[in-house]
This record gives structure tokens, sequence and C-alpha cells, in this order.
């Protein structure tokens, strides 16, 4: 292949030492590229954030009587304003799923992976910005969401009542809007750490399914439920389950019920000296470390 | 330096054989097409040299390991499979955003001024465009990356006649010079006869053929004889003869050209017509 003398000594037009960008910009642009792809990724939380204000500011307007009594006015303000984050972080949450589910097959299904590959990115800034998605963008989603909600459930509430002739004075004070962001923002991150075995678990689910990897992460687990409840009549794997899906609430506060904005029912120290906790964290990153070996390999379907 | 360099490169699927240990040199400079038939390991062949497939042999690109160093292989490398991996979901004016974000050789300007030539609006999705669009989405933003190796796996499959000789005379006009290095396969092997330089035959994970064109065309040589003078030119040991139009064409490798022109009119063969030739009777044409 080489009867023509070499003159790339001679004129090559390339520079000797590669052009490098930070090592941050791949990253950056690919997890752009994921919201670009994926635009449930805000639109869904922002329709259901959309459904919950209507739903909850319907809620308050149905206080029973035109004339109803101040206190009943403002409970029912209150209430619908304590009720809007959990719908909201619920559908991220789920919004997370399905997307870790699909992001390393669609590439596959698609062939677009080929395209993927085809620039200087390495596997591992890919799945990492995958898991960015879940682990980052949406719980910072769910907050903005929530704070904005709640801030327009609470200008509906005084509007109700300035409308009403009360004065929204005692209504404004039982909100505690600083320390009810701490604590949505608190829920949120416990809620995704301890759910991040889950979205590492999707994450080479999709990286490894050959077809339909929801399947594969629904159908084993309904398994173990239906064999640990039925068969060997043994409710331990089943709770194992439950304790996945609801650890967080049961360690990182003390009760769930009562107001939002209560500091004192967080219990920080407790989430974090519990074995669940790390334990999902290292089998995260061994998830997250083996879609990317996975990937590396990976053609299209 | 030279772009490729493999030895016994070797890949197999389970107990199927998809490369079996091919060897390989391709210099700076140089348009390489790889040639065979569906099945042939081409397209293994090119994937284990862009790192997406693991192998078994020595290959190092632009002096590093695919497999181990894809992405910062793919700095210096641009790749088109075929047409249809682009994005389908992705607008023109994004994939030009991510292109620009992530590569540190690709320069926008000329992109957009390719693009501009072109009826391709910025705000399209590339589910929009007709497929030859795309592929010129795609050329525009290969062409505006300085690689130093550019790949085409069947770049211009399924495409009208038009957009294929667009495709290959804006890459020779635009792109190619003597610092960058072509390695192509296609199924439609007249269409890039003039582009190589040289030029493979793959069968079976195998290398059957391999040649310089200028070598080619000094050592193949295809003869029309008239009947009066066939048993005369059989007798000089064909590779390959075929009738056309009631008259017989033969092909021949070695051969004298005075001696051949006494038997008919002489020409250069096609690297098609050689490939069916070397595919019939792969030990005379590797002589």
């Amino acid at each position: 292949m080489s009867s023509r003398t070499d003159t790339s000594l001679v004129n090559d037009p390339q520079p000797a030492a590669p052009a490098s960008l930070p090592e941050t910009r791949p990253i950056y642009w690919s997890v752009r590229r994921e919201l670009w792809e994926n635009r449930s990724i805000y639109i869904a939380p922002l329709i259901v954030a959309g459904v919950v204000f209507l739903g909850l500011a319907i809620h308050t307007l149905s206080v029973p009587g035109p004339k109803s009594t101040l206190p009943g006015l403002q409970a029912y303000a209150a209430g619908s304003y304590n009720m809007a984050p959990a719908p909201i972080m619920l559908a991220t949450f789920l919004v997370g799923l399905f997307y870790s589910l699909d992001a390393l097959y669609g590439e596959r299904r698609d062939r677009s992976i080929l395209f993927w590959k085809s620039l200087p990115v390495s596997d591992l800034t890919t799945v990492l910005s995958k898991a960015i998605v879940p682990l980052v963008a949406l719980p910072l989603i769910a907050f903005v969401l929530s704070v904005a909600t709640k801030f327009f459930l609470a200008l509906f509430g005084i509007l109700v009542l300035l409308a009403n002739g009360k004065s929204p004075s005692a209504f404004w004070t039982q909100l505690h809007f600083p320390q009810e962001m701490v604590v949505m923002a608190y829920g949120l991150a416990v809620h995704t750490l301890w759910f991040a075995p889950i979205y590492g678990w999707a994450l080479l689910l999709s990286a490894w399914a050959r077809r339909v990897p929801f399947l594969w992460a629904v159908l084993p687990p309904a398994m173990i439920f239906v064999a640990g409840n039925h068969l060997f009549n043994s409710p331990y794997l089943a709770s194992m389950l439950k304790y996945r899906v609801t650890g967080a609430m049961e360690t990182a506060f003390t009760s769930i019920d009562g107001k939002i904005g209560d500091l004192s029912k967080l219990t920080p120290s407790r989430f974090l000296s519990t074995p669940g906790l790390w334990i999902g964290l290292i089998f995260a990153a061994v998830c997250i470390a083996a879609a990317v070996r996975l990937r590396r390999k990976r053609e299209p379907i | 330096m030279s772009s490729i360099e493999a030895r016994g490169l070797r890949r197999a699927f389970g107990s199927t054989i998809a490369l079996d240990g091919i060897d390989l040199r391709v210099e700076e400079g140089r348009v390489l097409g790889l040639i065979g038939p569906n099945g042939a390991g081409k397209s293994t062949a090119l994937h284990a040299i862009l790192g997406l497939i693991p192998y078994e042999g020595e290959l190092r690109v632009l002096g590093l390991d695919p497999w181990t160093e894809r992405d910062r292989l793919m700095r210096d490398v641009a790749f088109i499979a075929d047409v249809a991996v682009l994005p389908r979901w992705i607008r023109v004016s994004q994939v030009l955003d991510y292109v620009a974000g992530v590569h540190p050789r690709f320069d926008r300007a000329k992109a957009e001024e390719f693009l501009a030539r072109t009826t391709i609006k910025r705000t399209s999705k590339v589910r929009e465009l007709s497929k030859g669009m795309v592929t010129q989405l795609h050329l525009a933003l290969v062409m505006a990356i300085d690689a130093r190796l550019l790949v085409l796996d069947e770049p211009t499959l399924g495409l009208d006649l038009l957009v294929r000789k667009q495709f290959y005379d804006s890459l020779l006009n635009d792109y190619f010079d003597r610092g960058r290095t072509i390695l192509v396969t296609t199924h439609q092997v007249e269409e890039i006869q003039d582009v190589l330089t040289d030029f493979m035959f793959i069968d079976r994970g195998r290398v059957v053929l391999a040649s310089s064109m200028e070598e080619f065309e000094s050592r193949y040589l295809e003869v029309m004889v008239p009947p009066d003078c066939l048993a005369a030119a059989r007798a000089l040991g064909p590779l390959r003869e075929r009738q056309i139009l009631g008259r017989s064409i033969l092909l021949f490798n070695h051969a004298g050209r005075q001696q051949l022109a006494a038997l008919g009119d002489v020409r250069t063969p096609s690297i098609a017509d050689l490939f069916v030739a070397v595919m019939d009777h792969p030990q005379g044409a590797a002589q």
C-alpha cells in the first residue's frame, strides 16, 4: 500500500499537538443533548405542576359555603399549599426511572450510537451525562417547580382571602417559606440518594437489554414479590423492595405528618448512618461502571 | 507515519470468523477502497479501526489503539456509517451546537458555509429532511472537522445518482488533501474508481487482493477479442472471459500489452470486472 513516498514530514498541514477543550465541555453538552432529546424531562413535571396547581386552587375555592369562616378558609388554603410538592416529586422520580431505562437502549435502537461514537466523547462521559439527568437535573427541576407551585398557591390563597373580605395576615404567618424550601431540598436530596441504585440498575439494564428494558426492570421484582409472598410464604423479599421505596422517608424524617416546614423533623445523621443508603450508593456506582464497560462494545440492534 | 497499520487482525463472533488475520498498511494521503461481497468482513474491519469492537491481533490507527483510546482517536478521525445514523429527533442547529461543543477540531463556520449552499433549514429536524439532505448534513459536519483520517462505510447507500456524485465531488474538491487519509467501503465500485489510490478485495474475512491503482493499471489488461483470434487469446491464459453483445472480452494478468494488442482492442478494466474475476479465481489474480 506504500508505493508512493511519504511526504507528510514536508508538508503536513496538521499541528502536532492536539487541540483540546476543557474536560467539562463534553459533559455539559452531553447533558444538554439529553434535554433536547427527552423533552419529557421537564415537560412532564411541568404538566403535573400545572395540574396540581389547578386542582389545589379548585380545592381552595371549594370551601363549603360562600360566607365561610376565616379559620376554615385559612385551613383549606394552607392544606392545598402543603400538598403541592409531593405529586411533583413523584412525577420526576417516575420520569427519571423511564428515562434511565431508555437512555442507553434508545441510541442503539435508532442506530445513532454510531454517530455519537464518531465524536471524541468517551463512554464514561456519555454514561455520566445520562446518570446526571435523574440524579441532578430532575431533582433540580422538581425543586424549582415545587417552589414555584407553592409560591403561586400562596398567592392564590391570599387573593381568595382578600376576595372574601378576609385579612390574609394570619394565613401569611402560617407560611414558613425559607424553612419549607430547606425541607423540600432535603427531601429531594435524601430520596435521590436513596433511589440512586434504582436509577443505576435501570441504566445498566438499558445498556444491556437487547429488547424492552422496561420488562427486564419490572418483571423480576414483580416475580420476587409474588414468589416471596405466595410460593415461599416469606415476606422478606417483598419487604426489601418496599424498604427501597420507602426507606428514605423512614430514616430521614421523624414523622411525615404535620407541618412541612418543621426542621426539627429532619434526621440527617440517622439517614447518613443507615447502611441501606451506602449499600445502595455502592450498588449504583457498580451499575454505572458496568454500563460504561457495556456501552464500549455496544452496537446498533 | 502510516495512518493505519494492522497485523493479523482477527475478529470472531462465536464460531463465525468475520476477520481472519488481515494485514493492512495505509500511508497518509492515500484513498483506500475496501471491496467485497456482503458479509466479507468490510464493516467489521472498519469497526475495529474505529474502536467500536474489540479484536485480536495488532492494530494502530494514527499511532493509537482504537479499542482503548477511541475518544482520543476520534479527535482526528471522522466517520460516516450510512445515512441513517444521525439521530432523527435532533435539529440541524442542535447538531451543529453539539459537535461544536464536544469536538476540538470542528470549524462551525465551515459547516455553516457548506449548509448555506443547500436548502437545509437550521430549524428542521433530521426526520423532516430527505435522505439526500441528511447525507449533505452529515457531510457538512464531517468536512468541517479537520480530521486526518476519514472513514466512510457505504456512505451513499440508498441515495440517487445525483447525490452520490455530489457527495464524492465535494469530498474530493473541498476536503481531500495529501495530509488526509480516506478509507471507504461501497458496493458502487465504478463510482469511486477514479477517487481511489489503492484498493483491497476482501472475502470471508481475508484479503484476496491488495493493489495500488498504478499497479492495477499496469498489471491488468482487458482485450476485446474477435472470434477468429479467440483460440489464440485463450491460450494466453486469461483470468476471465465474458461475452458482451456477442463479443468476447478477456481479462489478463501480467500479459504483454504488445502481445494483446495483436489480438484486439486493449483497455484498462474496471475494478468491478477484476473483482468478479478474482472472486471466481482467487489464485490466478494473486500471483
